[in-house]
């Protein structure tokens, strides 16, 4: 089952086409990637895709329910307020630069929504809440602020946050593109074993060893549109098209 | 006149200078935010109109405001307004010109805040109302803490200019002592006084700004 539909989804920012009409699905259970150089849309499309920037044309689907569709003239039409709340509610994501609430401790980051947004009990809220900061290894920083943890530490915290209002889908922007090297690799081992658990995830990333390890289907993205698209050791390993070869040539694989 | 009666009556107008300060800023406080609103707004008419109130109240001096809401309903509509209006005059005149300042510390504030955290809020469900209660206002007032604080020790100094249209609060009171006694003793017990409201408040002030500062 698709969680996931985006048909021929086009964005411009003013007379500059961002997004040129890109299709993709997204199964359940899968973990897609999108690699590409900076500026080929692959960040605007996964904003498109949250409902954080508002599409131009195609249509948007999650679990067989339209986002967005298309009129007769090709303009993109949203849903219902209701509707999109409803939908906003079965996708998570994970910023690049955490947006971590910085007045609120690790613990309140993690259960506010469920206890704003989903109106659950305070104490049940404070037991999820404890389970992903133990799944995420910062059961110790419960009571910690954001800015008394590493970048590592406050990235882990933001995917406790995403994950602790139960999405069917997590979107990952980039996650350690803000990070020093030597703390990328625990944001991924958090994600590579999210994906053993089948949580459904799309990520735009620059890791290619770590998109190669994790991915079920990978997309190249250049310019605005989709390059070359397939399974990991097509796309990674044995690229056919001579831009995706020329973009992986920069990267030790 | 005895010593005692002229500390009493200094202190009655303390009082009084104590009453405009309170009153200015629960009503301007409050009504600041909303004109920041005003000022952000998508609505073009409404977020001119503000910028223009904005610019005539910090453009023209509070001692000529006083004087026009105090005078203006007489010598301009030729209404007649009962007696107490002096003390409502002051009251008006400090509190639409204070949320005029209010609102521009508060705009700076709000637009200082991280497009990320209405993205995170978004991403997460809260709504509108929720994202800015409480998410943007709690670090919205830490921000602008130090610049209230500001206007806040202002005011208190301010109040002083109910002196222009004859409502007996400390300034003036010490002005009709001394005018009386043709010397400056009640004018320095009116200083010391001015001193130790001032040292309380920023005192008060500077403990919230401590109270919050428990995040960066």
């Amino acid at each position: 089952m698709n969680l996931l539909e985006i048909r021929n989804l086009k964005k411009s920012f003013g007379a500059l086409e961002v997004i040129k009409g890109i299709s993709l699905n997204v199964e359940e259970g899968k973990v897609v990637s999108i690699i590409g150089p900076s500026g080929s849309g692959k960040s605007t499309l996964l904003r498109c895709a949250t409902l954080l920037e508002t599409i131009d044309s195609g249509e948007l689907i999650y679990l067989g329910e339209y986002a967005v569709t298309t009129d007769k003239d090709g303009k993109a039409v949203y849903a219902s307020k209701a509707q999109l709340k409803k939908i906003q509610s079965y996708f998570g994501l994970v910023f690049q630069n955490f947006n971590l609430f910085p007045h609120y401790s690790v613990i309140k980051n993690v259960t506010d929504a469920l206890i704003t947004v989903q109106k659950k009990p305070k104490e049940e809220a404070m037991e999820i809440g404890r389970e992903l900061l133990k799944k995420v290894g910062l059961s110790d920083k419960e009571n910690a602020y954001p800015y008394q943890l590493s970048g590592g530490q406050q990235q882990r915290v933001s995917i406790a946050r995403a994950l602790a209002l139960n999405p069917k889908i997590l979107f990952f922007d980039e996650p350690t593109s803000a990070l020093d090297p030597e703390l990328t690799g625990e944001i991924l081992n958090v994600i590579k074993e999210l994906a053993a658990e089948k949580m459904t995830m799309v990520i735009v990333t620059h890791e290619m060893s770590f998109a190669r390890d994790v991915s079920d289907y990978v997309i190249f993205m250049d310019n605005g549109v989709i390059v070359e698209e397939g399974s990991p050791s097509q796309v990674i390993n044995n690229p056919k098209n001579e831009r995706t070869k020329a973009f992986l040539s920069r990267f030790d694989r | 006149m005895e010593w005692s009666v002229m500390i009493l009556k200094i202190t009655e107008g303390l009082w009084e200078s104590v009453k405009i300060f309170t009153l200015t800023l629960i009503f301007s406080l409050p009504l600041g935010l909303l004109v920041a609103f005003g000022r952000m707004s998508k609505n073009w008419i409404l977020r001119n109109f503000i910028r223009i109130y904005i610019s005539i109240m910090r453009g023209t001096p509070l001692i000529l405001q006083l004087m026009v809401i105090y005078f203006g309903p007489f010598y301009i509509f030729n209404i007649t307004l009962p007696k107490g209006y002096r003390f409502f005059a002051v009251i008006i005149g400090f509190v639409i010109n204070y949320a005029a300042y209010f609102a521009e510390i508060y705009r700076g504030g709000i637009e200082s805040i991280p497009i990320g955290q209405y993205e995170a809020a978004k991403v997460l469900g809260y709504s509108k109302s929720q994202t800015f209660i409480k998410i943007i206002l709690p670090q919205v007032i830490r921000r602008i803490l130090p610049a209230v604080t500001n206007e806040v020790i202002t005011l208190i100094k301010d109040t002083s200019l109910a002196f222009a249209i004859s409502y007996s609060e400390m300034f003036t009171v010490a002005k009709a002592i001394a005018a009386a006694q043709t010397n400056m003793t009640a004018f320095i017990i009116a200083g010391i006084y001015y001193y130790i409201f001032n040292f309380i408040v920023a005192y008060i002030m500077e403990w919230i700004e401590k109270k919050l500062s428990y995040y960066r």
